[in-house]
């Protein structure tokens, strides 16, 4: 039986004996582990967490009985202070002697702090265990005590020292972060991003100096100021530093291994030591002579340390990636691969937008096919996807824009899925953990983040890959049922289409019949409830004020919920005719409520920030004026667009503003498994863009062109023609009769295109469909889409008629009269516009 | 912003040190949620009728900060009764709060009860 003696029990110390534990289990070798803190390995990205609860139980890695199940003796509280190698020996500072067969340094580091004169007063404090943090937040509650105006500041205007700094503002002091260097997270982020993060630092209070070297701490006993130059002090009650770290090599160097110039005890790539009995994993550890401050390659050393003393041949790679991304007091900051571009190899394309202090810079090589780095502040949702993009040489597109600007105006991801991703590609880096091991598990029937993170371990680290994981499965999941089965949701076991026949030929007129005579379980979900709420419409032309609590959230509440929680109205204007009596009432109507005000691309007027009570009353001054409220946020028809036509246009061959009038008209209030825009153009000119459009009418010599199944979006397509030189009568029949059978065969939020991309034989399958009724559908088609064009009922007019005083749907509050007080309002050119997300 | 969601704490039955009178239950719609001011604080409470059951939640959405919750639709998950945020669909257990998603944040949750025809929300 081997020994082997651990010294530290850090993140990384702990991972060695969990990769030992798991490849040799538990036998063969004995296991003891020394760390000089009072409690077990517990998770130090983390740690700024603990200000806020002061849970230590809650970052912990393992509790003492996981060492105690694996036989690992676990010697807390108890410093190493020799190390013998001749006698291959430890002693510690209780003269305690152990002998090992291998040993491994998992020291880590320690705070670095800067040779200032005056830092050892009383209140200087660094930011490195727990033990720290419960001292620097004894010593904040004592300020708070005896000066209403206390300050603090952080030294470092790194990662760690802007998790502090929030973190004591977060506790009433107010708190100025100094650093150094010209910006903050000197090693991440450019000048541009720096500007950016800090804006948005400042907007949460923090004050932030830059350019700042400290001469001096000031005070007599305690630290009442930082002296930068002669005449500028910043006065302080206390001081966190957290300025970089030092890597604890002490014991290395006392006993004779080679440590670098600077510090780090040097090792091969195998992670041995000049003495090849002695491993240095983590933060101590100088390879390639770097310190590698992050928990990622920490634990690659402890898997290739494990290796090695089992006799295998495992070695670190030459390059190790630093990329990072995190949360800074809500603020998504992150930054991979060449970051800074330095060396000027690639070309930056950057995306900057001030209001929303957003900042991506991506960096790509000068050939523009590879992606090198990039930095992202204010929104990194893109991270994940990028730096897999990175990581694996992926190709990518030809606008390398699309990656950080997405497809504009769309409402989908802008480059790939998840399922791109090569199979080796590492997903979960602090567990290296790749997609092929993730979807593997799917494969083997787990459905859930939960099972698949128990069976791989996958996002236990620092969480940043859970998104991806998470997309991983749901698209892995999404591929089987393909060939599977789509079924709506849990609920049902059935399709759309499957579930439209059974409401239709078995008369079920509400969600709880449908649910007991073909569902499971007794509530239903977000996801059932709409599509039935919409069959409904479909099937008995329902409005949103029918079934309104299995309505999707816009329907129950028939206006667009915005940002803020506010609504936006959009009266309908059927074709873009609009009088200018018409305008001016509008123009009261958004001057009344205090409304910001804009033109939509859909040629209609936008009212935004109503909040949920003025709804009722804006409707109402609406009807009282001949408008009604469109549908701008239903699954339902929103416009048919028209350019001016052959009334005005000298190029015009046909009447499209009549022509749009007439169609917008009759569907509108169709439900339909995705919103449907419509378009008219009076020549090939096509100002209407009708060819972009769910159908597209065109005239042209000898009647009207209808097209099909095209949309803008995240992938625009064409509409396809259906009919050639047809006559209004038949545009208005054909296009009955391809929305109902779209409406009666899509599943549900697919559109048109999607749709059309998906049926067997296409826009030739379609034709035959509604032109030459080869499935026998057509007069079925035409008298379903009848009744409902009879149906129709202007929505909120039933509305307002049918306020419940009892229940209020309208009210924020049932118990009181009040507004929520919560919203809030900034000027934006003369406007107004919701405050920002931070 | 954050300064919001620290104001929500959930409370386990076994804490609460008041019940709050919210409203009659005839004042909350049918599988619905309904929003409470309850002092200075939004509580987003959910009928669920056909279980007869009740739930509450800080009406707070923990991804944006907005006061939406209650104007979410209920629904379960395998079991667990839920919201769903009319913002982004982000989904949490009634029962523990927790994101159903995934994800890190979490909802504060309060205990519910019903008498004498009144809706009454546990506080601390």
């Amino acid at each position: 039986m081997k020994t082997i003696l651990v010294i530290g029990n850090g993140m990384v110390g702990y991972k060695f004996c969990e990769k030992l534990m798991a490849k040799t289990e538990g036998s063969g070798y004995k296991v003891i582990v020394f760390g000089e803190e009072p409690r077990p390995a517990y998770d130090r990205v983390h740690l700024s967490e603990y200000f806020a609860d002061q849970d230590a139980e809650r970052l912990s890695m393992a509790p003492r009985s996981w060492y105690e199940e694996n036989n690992i003796e676990l010697i807390t509280n108890e410093r190493v202070t020799d190390i013998h190698r001749a006698s291959k020996t430890i002693t510690t500072i209780s003269d305690k002697e152990y002998t090992y067969d291998y040993l491994v340094l998992a020291t880590g580091s320690s705070a670095f702090v800067p040779p200032i004169p005056g830092v050892e007063k009383k209140g200087v404090f660094v930011y490195r265990t727990i033990e720290d943090l419960d001292a620097t937040m004894s010593y904040v509650e004592e300020i708070k005590k005896n000066k209403p105006d206390g300050k603090a500041a952080i030294l470092g205007g790194g990662l760690l020292g802007l998790e502090a700094g929030k973190a004591i503002i977060d506790m009433g002091l107010e708190t100025s972060v100094v650093e150094f260097a010209p910006r903050l997270m000197p090693r991440q982020l450019d000048n541009d991003a720096s500007k950016v993060l800090q804006r948005k630092l400042e907007d949460i209070g923090l004050d932030i100096l830059l350019n700042k070297g400290t001469q001096n701490i000031e005070g007599a006993d305690a630290i009442t100021g930082m002296r930068f130059s002669e005449d500028e002090v910043l006065p302080v009650d206390m001081l966190l530093v957290s300025a970089g770290i030092r890597p604890r090599d002490e014991l290395a160097k006392t006993c004779g291994l080679d440590v670098g110039t600077r510090g780090g005890i040097v090792v091969s790539n195998d992670m041995r030591t000049s003495d090849e009995n002695v491993f240095a994993i983590g933060e101590c550890a100088l390879l390639n002579h770097m310190i590698y401050g992050l928990v990622a390659p920490g634990y690659d050393m402890a898997g290739v340390a494990v290796d090695n003393i089992l006799g295998g041949d495992a070695l670190m790679p030459t390059s190790i990636d630093m990329s990072t991304k995190l949360k800074l007091s809500g603020i998504d900051v992150a930054s991979f691969g060449d970051a800074l571009n330095e060396a000027k190899e690639s070309e930056s394309i950057v995306y900057e937008n001030k209001f929303q202090g957003i900042y991506k810079k991506i960096n790509v090589s000068k050939d523009g096919k590879a992606l090198l780095g990039g930095i992202l502040v204010g929104d990194a949702s893109d991270y994940n996807m990028l730096h897999q993009i990175f990581l694996n040489g992926m190709k990518i597109p030809e606008n390398p824009e699309d990656l950080i600007l997405g497809a504009r105006g769309g409402e989908e991801a802008s480059f790939g899925s998840a399922l791109d991703l090569p199979d080796s590609a590492v997903v979960c880096s602090c567990e290296a953990v790749t997609k092929g091991q993730i979807c593997c598990k799917v494969d083997e029937g787990m459905t859930t983040l939960k099972e698949v993170a128990g069976a791989t371990k996958a996002t236990t680290g620092c969480g940043g890959c859970k998104p991806m994981v998470t997309d991983l499965i749901n698209e892995s999941l999404k591929a089987q049922g393909v060939t599977v089965k789509e079924t709506v949701c849990e609920h049902f076991d059935y399709s759309r289409q499957e579930l439209y026949e059974i409401v239709k030929i078995k008369g079920i007129k509400t969600f709880e019949e449908l649910l007991t005579s073909h569902g499971k379980g007794k509530l239903g979900c977000e996801t059932c409830k709409p599509v039935a709420a919409s069959l409904f419409a479909s099937i008995y032309a329902d409005t949103g004020n029918d079934h309104n609590v299995i309505q999707d959230s816009n329907d129950k509440f028939l206006a667009n919920i915005q940002r803020n929680g506010t609504y936006s109205v959009v009266p309908r204007v059927a074709g873009g005719e609009i009088t200018p009596e018409q305008l001016i009432v509008l123009g009261q109507i958004g001057k009344k409520y205090d409304l910001y005000t804009k033109i939509t691309g859909g040629a209609r007027i936008d009212f935004f920030g109503a909040e949920l009570h003025e709804l009722p009353l804006i409707w109402k001054d609406l009807i009282d004026a001949g408008f009604e409220s469109g549908h701008a946020y239903g699954k339902s028809l929103r416009t048919v667009k028209s350019c001016v036509g052959s009334t005005w246009c000298r190029y015009g061959m046909d009447e499209s503003v009549s022509f749009a009038i007439e169609i917008e008209n009759r569907y509108k209030g169709l439900r339909s498994p995705h919103k449907i825009k419509g378009g008219v153009s009076g020549c090939i000119r096509e100002c209407a863009e009708a060819r972009g459009k769910d159908f597209g009418i065109i005239a042209v010599e000898g009647g009207w062109n209808l097209y099909i199944g095209g949309n803008g979006g995240a992938t625009p397509r064409h509409a396809e023609l259906l009919a050639e030189k047809i006559t209004n009568e038949e545009v208005i029949k054909y296009t009955d009769r391809f929305l109902m059978y779209y409406i009666k065969t899509a599943g549900p939020l697919v559109r048109t295109a999607a749709w059309l991309d998906k049926i067997e034989g296409g826009i030739e399958h379609v034709k035959d469909v509604v032109i030459n009724d080869s499935l026998g559908l057509c007069e079925e088609l035409d008298k379903d889409m009848a009744g409902l064009v009879d149906a129709y009922k202007c929505e909120w007019k039933e509305a307002i008629e049918n306020i419940d005083e009892q229940n209020n749907r309208f009210a924020h509050f049932i118990n009181s009269e009040e507004s929520d007080e919560n919203i809030e309002f900034v000027s934006l050119r003369d406007q107004k516009m919701p405050k920002l997300w931070s | 912003m954050n300064s919001i969601l620290e104001q929500y704490k959930s409370v386990p039955e076994s804490e609460v040190k008041e019940w709050f009178k919210a409203a009659p239950v005839s004042k909350f719609p049918e599988n619905g949620g309904a929003c409470v001011k309850v002092n200075d604080k939004q509580i987003a409470v959910f009928n669920f009728t056909a279980e007869g059951k009740w739930y509450a939640s800080q009406n707070v959405c923990p991804h944006k900060m907005e006061m939406v919750l209650s104007r979410g639709m209920i629904g379960e998950d395998c079991g667990t009764p839920k919201i769903a945020c009319p913002l982004h669909k982000k989904t949490f257990s009634l029962e523990t709060g927790e994101n159903l998603n995934g994800e890190d944040y979490s909802i504060a949750v309060f205990p519910v009860k019903v008498e004498d025809g009144f809706v009454y929300i546990g506080t601390r």
